[in-house]
């Protein structure tokens, strides 16, 4: 006689633990979180050292200075840079409430970044078993995007700068988070390589609904040739926002700003 | 995840959780009709899984505190980076609750990185329940009741 087993969805008591309840209730958190928040712009690129942090760092400032209320959460959890671009202080992070307070940096950037939470030099480690933390790791990551989001008071802002690291993964973690896909900054350098990998980002963006704000193209002017910035403008239809070269003036950042 | 009780064709209920050591976590789950339980053993890498999701098997115990997961689970954070000193009174209008000494030592030895979030959940425990001194048995307690892992 076969067992009569019925589906999950069958199954309809009430459940006390409510896992899915929790889940939503996490996602209203960041939600609500970020509901005076006029938008959410993430910083991205396929390829690593293109200079995403810089770009987003000069931008911010920028920002600020011509009077746009503005943040950087610095998603980089493994690598992060934007305090030190910032000129972050080594200073405590006060808690208030149900939130942790920005540091408020250079030009009035508000910030979180891991480099304020870790001892100096360290890695972010986690507590957990030694064995598999492939498979729990990068949940973990993922919660520390969500709690960088949920549980800092941004308050008021213009503008979200969201500092990815290289790659798709967190792009997509961010995306699922928010209420509605952010908008995508893309960083390239000037080469056909960068090219190719930043193009597949774009791709994986558009196709998760985000918008493309526009491409800036980064290390202009020196070593690199090609016109990768061109090209990808070209293709996806829309701007190059800025050509940065390697000694940028407060000028090439203003400019920046103007057209985010 | 849910238990079917298969001979009474019923969904076993959550019952309790437990953490036996070893990084395992149980969850009993009871059949309302029969009355059988099982429990359900997580293996640490399990364990680890749920936590990283921020969930909590059979309920939310606790209002969310800021950064809680990056807060329990970062090994390498600044001991000092938390100014958190108008929050570990507790919330609430009651009395705030003394330390002991044994207490005390106890929540010195939890990482400098968590201990205002700890010593802030110890304090509102207590709190709401009317009581004067928190002892290692009342932390015991809290613990056990409010599923703190690592707290």
């Amino acid at each position: 006689m076969p067992l009569n087993i019925r589906t999950y969805h069958e199954l309809t008591e009430p459940d006390r633990s409510g896992l899915a309840q929790q889940i939503a209730a996490q996602r209203r958190r960041v939600a609500g979180r970020l509901a005076a928040v006029g938008q959410v712009v993430a910083v991205m690129s396929g390829k690593g050292g293109v200079g995403k942090s810089f770009v987003t760092a000069g931008m911010a400032r920028a920002l600020a200075r011509a009077g746009r209320s503005t943040g950087v959460l610095d998603a980089d959890f493994n690598g992060p840079t934007a305090a030190r671009l910032l000129d972050a202080p080594r200073a405590r992070l006060r808690v208030d409430g149900d939130a942790v307070l920005p540091a408020t940096v250079a030009d009035g950037v508000r910030l979180i970044s891991m480099d304020q939470l870790l001892e100096d030099g360290r890695p972010l480690g986690f507590r957990g078993p030694d064995a598999e933390s492939h498979v729990w790791r990068g949940s973990l990551e993922a919660a520390a995007l969500r709690e960088f989001l949920a549980d800092v008071a941004w308050g008021a802002l213009d503008t979200l700068l969201v500092d990815l690291p290289p790659g798709v993964q967190r792009f997509q973690e961010l995306a699922e988070l928010l209420p509605a896909a952010p908008a995508v900054l893309t960083v390239t350098i000037p080469t056909p390589e960068s090219r190719d990998a930043v193009r597949r980002a774009m791709r994986f963006a558009l196709e998760r609904g985000s918008r493309l704000a526009g491409v800036v193209e980064n290390m202009v002017g020196g070593a690199f040739s090609g016109s990768a910035g061109d090209e990808l403008a070209a293709e996806f239809g829309i701007a190059v926002l800025a050509r940065i070269p390697w000694h940028p003036t407060p000028d090439t950042w203003r400019e920046l700003a103007l057209r985010v | 995840m849910k238990f079917l009780c298969v001979e009474c064709d019923r969904q076993m209920l959550f019952e309790e959780r437990r953490l036996p050591g070893d990084g395992t976590l149980a969850a009993a789950f009871r059949c309302p009709r029969c009355g059988r339980v099982v429990a359900m053993l997580a293996n640490p890498m399990e364990t680890q899984l749920v936590a990283s999701l921020g969930v909590k098997i059979g309920g939310a115990t606790l209002e969310p505190q800021p950064l809680e997961t990056v807060r329990t689970m970062v090994t390498t954070g600044r001991g000092d980076v938390f100014d958190e000193r108008n929050e570990e009174q507790g919330k609430g209008k009651g009395a705030v609750p003394a330390w002991s000494p044994e207490a005390q030592e106890r929540l010195a030895r939890v990482p400098g990185f968590v201990r205002g979030m700890v010593k802030k959940i110890y304090a509102d425990y207590a709190k709401d329940r009317g009581i004067a001194e928190i002892t290692p048995a009342v932390m015991d307690t809290a613990r056990s009741e409010l599923g703190l892992e690592g707290m």
